[in-house]
Order: structure tokens, then C-alpha cells, then sequence
């Protein structure tokens, strides 16, 4: 029986999820470097300490792998409103670092609730979705699903820490499979479009291409010409203006400084390698200067001489692409994009709508968190400050991930036992 | 369970490999085909670290030291590394006020607060060590060695020259030189700069993001060593250079002193001296600032630069060019009729009585014939073919010509041609009568005393030179400089050099010579005096060779406005340094206290004295 559930885990998910890990720690051994810390062992450093955090969390894998799967669906709710109550608590009593009040402080270690809040989210909304008696297109329910989605992300939003609260987006992708209107995610293309247009250019030279892009479209491709087409077309445009002239209000009342120059390095509007572009800049450099196979390991000479910031969490990719060059990044690339697809075929593959439902919040998650991390070290997004899923330095966030995965290939394992 | 949005899960994986190829492409821009990145990486990650060679050092023509270098330390800082300084402590140890503490910190602020900037300069060994003890507690400050030029003897300023911070115009001229190095300034210093500085060594370490060291790039492989300056191997005699030098102690002019057979100079100087050791190090500044603003000049090198009229020398070598071109004989005699002004004199019978003599009428009528030969009818044009001639013999004595020796700004003088009277009074406005002044060196022709020296050295080697030079050889392969050993020749026959030459001896010995004072017991001295028009009083000159067989030393002597002309004051002191030279000690030693102690240069500032008008 034993040997029969061992064989249904899915070892190529598994597989691909040590790989990362392992060329984390690696690299994390290389971000933090000296010559006087060289011990493995070193549990005063940040290498030595992700070893425990990799200790503690394949004991956890081992664990959720050998728990009936039905817990973790009976128990949803429960873990959501713990994970509610720790998030309300950090609030109140969370210790500061780097301007987020993300942490509670236990002494010895501490703990970051919002990493564990994606999971407990994942799951409640699951659960709710799994149930037989749910109607997607019901109101009420869509209603329901979004408190659950927004209650977290806004309490995490108060802890300000924008970049956790905006992974809580990628739940989209899930609803998405289950049915949502891809107009949503359409016009969603369409305003970040419209944004970062009406930052680079004149306003209303930007509406009057668009102006001129909905005659064309009225009257040159649209073959019925009905009012309601007229109409339709009326309200885009509408719109479509009204939010272009929102942006400069948006930009600048509701985004933080911080995350106003953050667009501008990125848009190119700023020109400040020393000041607001130092990180970005420093990034580029480190893993530009790797060429096609990399410095070699140990022998970065921009991110061991700590020219880059937070280079064994967010800016992990910087090592990988310094000492492992474009090989080695490739390579990583490759394994992230390989989980993700290899995660989408284990979700198509189950039977019920709950395990279907997470497969694809898991995804979504990983996704996120893959694309905003590697795209900002890239300079190709903002700078948001999340980590590279299992492979930056942080032990809540290797915890709570490989959770949140271990779960799902928990799930997966049973998949025809359920019903 | 299958639903209708099934076929959906396709658009996600696509979604996700896109971002992975888009992913996979940016990095293949920024790690394959970007090279600026690579760039700047090295730029920021590397630290060149310039090591500096030690300067050449130089050497008189007897092998004695001149120049050398002593060990100096800059106080180094990088601003952000400074932590936990207790400001007090420090400021004590190092013997600075709290306010100059905060200064100097601003000003290194203001540069970088990353990189290493100079808080103290030029640090004794002495003053070095009494905190290097204590160095270790001052986080962020650094010990940089440079070298310091230091002076065996305190002479020859002028022709050793001073070293400096490099300026704008350098940096720009030469990438060689990164802010801060040194580069000689004046002198040999400037002229042999390439030699002297050797070649800067590099050693590329790896810094962190503090500027800190974090060990050698590529373990050593494109480090280079520096490589030492070559040594100077100069002619000076530094035992005549500072015995002239304490007989010009008091006074203002300049003394050249040059070694007929091979140009070799033997003493250069230029009066008032300075001691070369007050241009170097922190004192310098201050120093410069006060040599400059001297009303006596001690900073301007006459014997290369001050353009005088020569005076009544300049017809020795009248005397050689009329008899070359045959328009005199050896025994043609001019009355002294007054024509120009002279003192009182027997009329000359020979040129050698002339030269004895220095009459002007003599020289007036020399001049007009070598001026007005007559193979024009028309005298214009007839002076205008004279004066060409005239010219290029002149310019073969090397006047009006700069002579190439290895000193930087040495001037030309000037000797008039055709050109630049034509200039001045139209073409074939002028002739003979219109220029005569030139025939006893004065009007329009001016020289540089070190082309005086080498007249003397001409006559001396009957009829040739080679050109003045101050290094005999450098570096340990000893090159020469071949254009050293080119023999210039005048195209004059040696016998006529010869009646120069007894009409020289008879300057100093014959009666009625105007030099007797430049007499030396036991050593044929050969001599002729001038007077140099100028401001204030004439300045008294005095060219001489000596012994007249086989001249060992040829010597032109400057005395600044000192009354009563060449032989009273500038004759007198040649003969001190010819005795010295030749007999390495002045016995004579009454009359050596005599010109040391005396003063003969009227009191500065002159008076604009009323020039007579130019003849038009």
C-alpha cells in the first residue's frame, strides 16, 4: 500500500522542485560568500540557516505526502481564518523591516504571515469552488470568492508590503480556467497598455490615436455597422479616455514615491544608476557581465563584492546569472517553465473541481511570483519586491511554498481515489 | 468532469512558455551580445592601482649625486570608511586643528565619498612615524608612499629644474599622466621627463561595493611592475657650479661655462640663485609664490632666456665673417676717426689690434663693407645681398638661431635679415647707414648669454662647435644623444680664428687691451669685453677660453647694470672661474674676496632709463 502511494507521487514535480532548490542554496552559498564563513555548517549565516529551512521543509513534504489528502480540504476554512488571525496580529504586532511590517517575531526566528496567507487563500477558495453546491456564475458566489481573494490581500496591502498583496492577481488565472470572461484579462492587458502609454506620451495625443483606431475600426474592418456597434465603440472610447486621464492621478496620489520611480527606471523615464536605478542597474551589470557560461562559482566579482542589494533574496537571479552565465540561467528558466507546465498537466489530470482548482492556484502563484522576480532582475517589470519561489533565501517563504506544493502533489496522488 | 473550458489550460501553458522564451531572450541580449555590461562590470568591480617608479637620479660629471628622492607618505581617506574616529585623538596625533580636520574631510567628501582622496599630502618619514603606530585605529585612512626630490648640494637650480603636480594642459597633452602624478616642470626635469619617470606600474585589484579590497584580479596575471627611471649622467661640474654660484651670490646675471671640444656645459647659472630644495614638497607652494613675485627674477633663467644686445663681443665674430668674405685682410687698418663713439685709442693697424681695442669706427667700416660690397649699383639692394650673407654667416655662429640644447624655453635672439628691415622701413628703403648700430652689436641684433659662451667655444675650437648640452649619457645603456656629437662648422678658415684668437690674448695682455683683470697667473687667457645696453646702468659681459693652447674651458660672464663696462667687473669673475675650473683652486685669494663680497649691480627697481631714438 505504501509502495503503491509512493509510486503514485509524481517524481518529476518532485524532482524538479529539489533541482531548484538545491541550485538555491548554492547560490545563496555564493551571494553570501567570504572567506572567513566558508563552513557549510555556518548556522550564524544565511546559507547555514536556509540549510535548516530546507531541513524543515522537506520534513514537512514528508509529512503533508503521508497525511490522508481529505484533511487538507476538511480543514480549509480553519487554516484560512488561523492564517487571518496571524495577518490582523502582525498588524498590531509585527516588527518592521525594510518598511514592511511583515514579521512576527518569535525570538529565535520569525515568521511571515503573508507567505503562508497565499496557501490558506489557495485552499479556502478551493474548497469553496470544490463544493458541488457552487454556481461560478452566480453573483453572490463570485462575490464570496472575491472577499476571500481581497480580505487577505488588503490586509497585507496595510502591512505595506504591495508586492504579496499583488500576488494575490494571480488567483486570476485559476478563475480563468474555471471560466471567466477572457474580457477580463483582455481589457487587464489593456489598462497596463494604456498606462505605461500615457506615462510615455502626451495624453492627448494618446487619445487621439485611439480616436482614430476606433473610426478605423467603425468604418474601415467592421463590416455590420449597427447602433449597437456605434454605441459599444462610444463607451471603449469613453472609457478608454477617462482612464488615460486617471493615470497622472493615479500615478501620482496612489502609488508611492518609491514605486512611481520604480516604473519611470523601468520605462527608461529615469536615468539614476547611482540613485532609485542603483539595484536594476547593479542587476544588469552582474548578469551581464556573466556572458554565455558564467564566471564560475565563487567568483562573481559583482555580487560577491555586494555591489547588488538583496542579492540572496530578490536579487538571487543576479548570482545565477553572473557565475552560471546564460547556461545556467537557461537552465534554471527552463526547470521554473518546466514545473509550471508539468503542474498544469497534474491539474488537468484530476477529478475533482477542488484539486483542479488549487493545480491551478498553485500554478498561478508559482507564475507570479516567477515572472514579476526574474522580470524585474531583468529590468523588463517594476522592481516588486517577492522572491523567486524555493530558491531566494527566506525560510517562511521556502515553508510556505513547498506547502503549498506538496499539498497539491498530495492531492494528485489520490486523484482517483476521491469519489 | 470534462467542462467546456478544458481546451483553456492550453493558452495557460502557452502563456507560460512565452514568458520563459521572453525570459531566455533578454537574457541572451544582456549575457551574449551586449558588451557594454561586461564594460562596466570591470569598470566598477577592478580598482587600478598605479605603483610608481622612482624617479631617475642625476649625476654631476664626476660621478657626484645631484639629485635624489626620499620616501614621503600622502595620507589617504575614503570618507564612508571612516568609522568610529574619535576626531580629538586623531586631530592631536597628527597635529591639526579641529576646523582643518573638518576641512580637509569636506573637501575629501566633496570628491567621492567611495574613493580615496589625499587628506594629507607629502607626510615626512619623520612626522610619519611618530603615528604610524596608531594608524590601525583610524578606520578608513590609508598610508599612499610617494617620492620627494631632494638636492646633494643646493645648486644648479635652474638647470635641474623642479617636479610638479601635473596640470590640465599635461593630462590633455599626454594620457600617460592620471591627476595627481608628478612631471618635471622646468629644467632637465622637463626637457628628460620621459627618462626620468620610468614607466608606472598597475596592479588591478578587486573591490567591493565599499571600495575595499577584496583581493588581486585574475591572480596577478595583468599586473605589471613598474619600471625605474633612468638615471641623469650630467656635464655639470658641480664643484665650479657652486663655487660660481657663491661668486654670484650677491649678484645679478648669469655665468655659462662650456667645454669647447665637445659642448659638454660645464656650470649654468643664473643670479640670484635658490636653493633647488625650497621647491619641493609641502613648502613649495608658498615658496614659488614668493621666487615669483621677486623683483630680481631668481625663477627667470637669463643665461637661456635674457635677449641682450651683445655689445662689442659681437665683433669678434664681425671680424671673422669681413676677413671670409675677403672684404678686409688680416692687416687692414681703420682710422679711429669718431665715426661712432670711442674711447681714446690708437688707431688699429690689424684686426687683431681691432679686437684688442674694440674700436667702433673700425667695425663700423668692417661692417659697411661686409654690408655694401658692391655688386649692386643700387645700395639698396646691394645692403639687401650684403645683410643675407651677413645673416647666414651669423646664424652658422649659431646667433639667432636656438641652439638645441636639452633645456626647455631657450630663446633665439635675434639677428635682422632682409625680411625683417623690409618690414620695419619698406623695401629697399633701407641700407648700411640705416643699420650701422649692428656692426658693434647694438641696434637691431640681440643674443642669449649661453650663445655668447659658445662664441667663445667657436673661437676657441677655431671655427666650430658643438652644440651646449647638459647630459653626457642616461640609463643604465648610457645612451647619447648622436645630435650632440654633430659638428657645426662656421665655413670660416682657422686662420683667421686664430688672429681672433691673439687678438683675444692681447685683450687680456697686451697693452691697451680692455681686460687685464681676466688675466690668470700661469694660464693663457684669451678674453674680449662688452657692454650690453639696457635698463639702468650697461650690464658688464665678458667672454673668454682658456689656456689658448688646447682650451679646456670657454666661459661667458653677465653682470647686471654694473658700471664701468665688460673688463671692470664680468672679466674678473671669468678669471676666478678659470682659475678654479683649471686649477681646481683660486690662489689668488685677495682678489677672489674682492669680487665675491663686492656688489656691483646698481639697486632694483630700475628706472626706465631714456632710450635715444631709433634711427628711421
Amino acid at each position: 500500500m505504501q509502495n503503491d502511494t509512493t509510486t503514485r507521487f509524481d517524481w518529476i514535480t518532485i524532482s524538479l522542485y529539489l533541482i531548484i532548490v538545491l541550485f538555491g542554496w548554492i547560490n545563496i552559498y555564493a551571494a553570501c560568500f567570504d572567506d572567513m564563513h566558508s563552513a557549510v555548517l555556518d548556522f550564524s549565516r544565511q546559507h547555514g540557516k536556509q540549510l535548516i529551512w530546507m531541513g524543515i521543509s522537506f520534513l514537512l513534504a514528508v509529512a503533508i505526502l503521508l497525511i490522508r489528502p481529505r484533511v487538507f480540504s476538511n480543514t480549509a476554512y480553519i487554516i484560512y481564518g488561523l492564517v487571518l488571525v496571524l495577518l490582523v496580529l502582525t498588524l498590531f504586532i509585527g516588527s518592521v523591516t525594510n518598511g514592511g511590517q511583515s514579521w512576527i517575531d518569535f525570538g529565535a526566528f520569525k515568521l511571515q504571515p503573508s507567505e503562508f496567507a497565499k496557501f490558506a487563500t489557495a485552499l479556502a477558495l478551493s474548497k469553496y469552488v470544490g463544493d458541488i453546491n457552487t454556481d461560478l456564475k452566480v453573483r453572490q458566489t463570485q462575490g464570496i470568492l472575491s472577499f476571500i481573494v481581497l480580505i487577505p490581500a488588503l490586509l497585507i496591502l496595510l502591512q505595506h508590503d504591495t508586492g504579496s498583496a499583488l500576488v494575490f492577481s494571480s488567483f486570476l488565472l485559476a478563475f480563468f480556467r474555471e471560466g471567466l470572461s477572457a474580457y477580463i484579462l483582455i481589457i487587464g492587458v489593456l489598462a497596463v497598455a494604456l498606462f505605461v502609454a500615457a506615462l510615455l506620451i502626451n495624453k492627448y495625443l494618446l487619445m487621439g490615436i485611439l480616436a482614430v483606431l476606433c473610426l478605423g475600426y467603425l468604418f474601415v474592418w467592421l463590416s455590420k455597422r449597427t447602433s449597437k456597434n456605434y454605441w459599444h465603440t462610444a463607451i471603449f472610447f469613453a472609457a478608454c479616455c477617462l482612464f488615460t486621464l486617471s493615470v497622472d492621478f493615479t500615478f501620482e496620489h496612489v502609488l508611492e514615491s518609491h514605486q512611481r520611480d520604480r516604473i519611470y527606471v523601468l520605462l527608461g523615464k529615469i536615468e539614476d544608476p547611482k540613485g532609485v536605478g542603483y539595484n536594476v542597474n547593479q542587476a544588469k551589470i552582474a548578469i551581464g557581465s556573466g556572458g554565455l557560461t558564467g564566471k564560475g562559482f565563487l567568483n562573481g566579482t559583482i555580487t560577491k563584492a555586494d555591489f547588488v542589494p538583496e542579492q540572496e533574496t530578490d536579487f538571487i537571479f543576479c548570482t545565477v546569472g553572473e557565475e552560471w552565465g546564460f547556461l545556467g540561467s537557461l537552465l534554471l528558466i527552463a526547470a521554473y517553465v518546466g514545473l509550471l507546465v508539468r503542474l498544469i498537466v497534474l491539474a488537468e489530470r484530476q477529478r475533482s473541481n477542488f484539486a483542479r482548482f488549487y493545480g491551478y492556484s498553485v500554478a498561478g502563484i508559482l507564475f507570479f511570483h516567477f515572472f514579476i522576480n526574474i522580470g524585474m532582475v531583468l529590468g523588463l517589470v517594476p522592481v516588486i519586491g517577492i522572491p523567486l519561489p524555493f530558491f531566494s533565501y527566506g525560510g517562511s517563504s521556502l515553508i510556505a511554498f513547498t506547502m503549498l506544493l506538496f499539498v497539491f502533489i498530495r492531492q494528485d496522488a489520490d486523484r482517483n481515489s476521491l469519489f | 468532469m470534462a467542462d467546456k473550458y478544458s481546451n483553456r489550460s492550453g493558452t495557460v501553458k502557452i502563456i507560460f512558455l512565452v514568458v520563459g522564451v521572453i525570459f531566455i531572450a533578454r537574457l541572451a541580449t544582456l549575457q551574449l551580445f551586449d558588451k557594454e555590461y561586461k564594460e562596466k562590470a570591470k569598470n566598477q568591480s577592478l580598482r587600478n592601482i598605479t605603483q610608481y617608479p622612482a624617479r631617475g637620479l642625476m649625476y654631476d660629471r664626476n660621478g657626484g649625486l645631484l639629485v635624489y628622492n626620499e620616501a614621503v607618505y600622502d595620507l589617504m581617506v575614503i570618507p564612508r570608511m571612516v568609522k568610529d574616529l574619535d576626531t580629538n585623538y586623531f586631530c592631536n596625533a597628527l597635529g591639526i586643528s579641529r576646523e582643518d580636520f573638518l576641512a580637509r574631510m569636506e573637501k575629501a567628501y566633496s570628491y567621492s565619498p567611495y574613493s580615496a582622496s589625499i587628506f594629507m599630502k607629502q607626510i615626512s618619514k619623520e612626522e610619519f612615524g611618530r603615528w604610524e603606530n596608531l594608524l590601525y585605529k583610524f578606520k578608513g585612512f590609508y598610508i599612499s608612499k610617494r617620492t620627494l626630490r631632494l638636492y646633494e648640494r643646493p645648486i644648479a637650480a635652474h638647470v635641474l629644474g623642479y617636479v610638479g603636480e601635473v596640470n590640465e594642459h599635461d593630462l590633455e597633452e599626454n594620457p600617460y599622466y592620471k591627476r595627481g602624478d608628478y612631471i618635471g616642470k622646468s629644467g632637465l626635469e622637463a626637457s628628460y621627463e620621459e627618462q626620468l619617470r620610468g614607466v608606472k606600474g598597475k596592479k588591478i585589484m578587486q573591490v567591493d561595493v565599499h571600495n575595499r579590497e577584496i583581493g588581486s584580479y585574475m591572480h596577478g596575471q595583468l599586473d605589471t611592475m613598474p619600471l625605474e627611471g633612468m638615471n641623469l649622467y650630467t656635464t655639470i661640474d658641480a664643484d665650479l657650479q657652486e663655487y660660481a654660484e657663491k661668486v654670484m651670490a650677491n649678484k645679478r646675471g648669469c655665468i655659462v661655462a662650456i667645454e669647447p671640444a665637445t659642448g659638454e656645459v660645464l656650470t649654468l647659472l643664473s643670479a640670484p640663485c635658490y636653493d633647488p630644495n625650497l621647491l619641493v614638497g609641502r613648502i613649495r607652494g608658498e615658496n614659488f609664490v614668493k621666487l615669483n613675485e621677486d623683483i630680481s627674477k631668481p625663477l627667470f633663467n637669463r643665461a637661456l632666456q635674457a635677449q641682450y644686445p651683445p655689445g662689442s663681443i659681437f665683433k669678434v665674430a664681425q671680424a671673422m665673417i669681413a676677413l671670409h668674405l675677403g672684404v678686409i685682410t688680416p692687416s687692414t687698418g681703420f682710422v679711429c676717426d669718431k665715426v661712432l663713439g670711442c674711447h681714446n685709442h690708437p688707431s688699429a693697424h690689424s684686426v687683431q689690434e681691432a679686437i684688442k681695442m674694440s674700436c667702433n669706427p673700425y667695425f663700423y667700416y668692417t661692417y659697411r663693407r661686409v654690408i655694401q660690397q658692391g655688386r649692386y649699383k643700387n645700395i639698396y639692394k646691394d645692403s639687401q645681398y650684403g645683410l643675407t650673407v651677413w645673416h647666414d654667416y651669423m646664424n652658422r655662429f649659431g646667433f639667432g638661431t636656438r641652439l638645441g640644447l636639452d633645456l626647455p624655453n631657450v630663446k633665439r635672439g635675434n639677428i635682422p635679415d632682409t625680411a625683417f628691415y623690409n618690414k620695419w622701413y619698406g623695401k629697399e628703403r633701407w641700407a648700411f647707414t640705416t643699420i650701422y648700430s649692428n656692426s658693434i652689436g647694438q641696434g637691431e641684433v640681440e643674443v642669449v648669454p649661453i650663445q655668447m659662451a659658445n662664441l667663445a667655444a667657436i673661437v676657441a675650437n677655431k671655427g666650430f662647435f658643438y652644440t651646449p648640452h647638459l647630459v653626457r649619457y642616461y640609463g643604465p645603456d648610457s645612451i647619447r644623444n648622436p645630435e650632440f656629437y654633430e659638428r657645426h662648422e662656421t665655413g670660416i678658415e682657422k686662420e683667421y680664428f686664430e688672429i681672433a684668437q691673439r687678438g683675444m690674448y692681447d685683450v687680456v695682455h697686451g697693452a691697451g687691451g680692455t681686460a687685464h683683470k681676466a688675466d690668470v697667473p700661469g694660464i693663457a687667457v684669451c678674453g674680449k669685453t662688452g657692454t650690453a645696453e639696457n635698463y639702468g646702468n650697461d650690464h658688464s659681459v665678458f667672454i673668454a677660453f682658456a689656456p689658448m693652447e688646447n682650451p679646456k674651458i670657454a666661459v661667458a660672464v653677465y653682470v647686471e647694470n654694473a658700471q664701468g663696462g665688460g673688463g671692470t667687473w664680468a672679466a674678473p669673475i671669468a678669471s676666478l672661474i678659470i682659475e678654479k675650473y683649471l686649477k681646481g683652486e683660486v690662489e689668488r685669494k685677495d682678489f677672489e674676496h674682492y669680487y665675491m663680497e663686492i656688489n656691483p649691480c646698481q639697486k632694483l627697481p630700475l628706472t626706465r632709463r631714456i632710450k635715444k631714438p631709433k634711427k628711421r
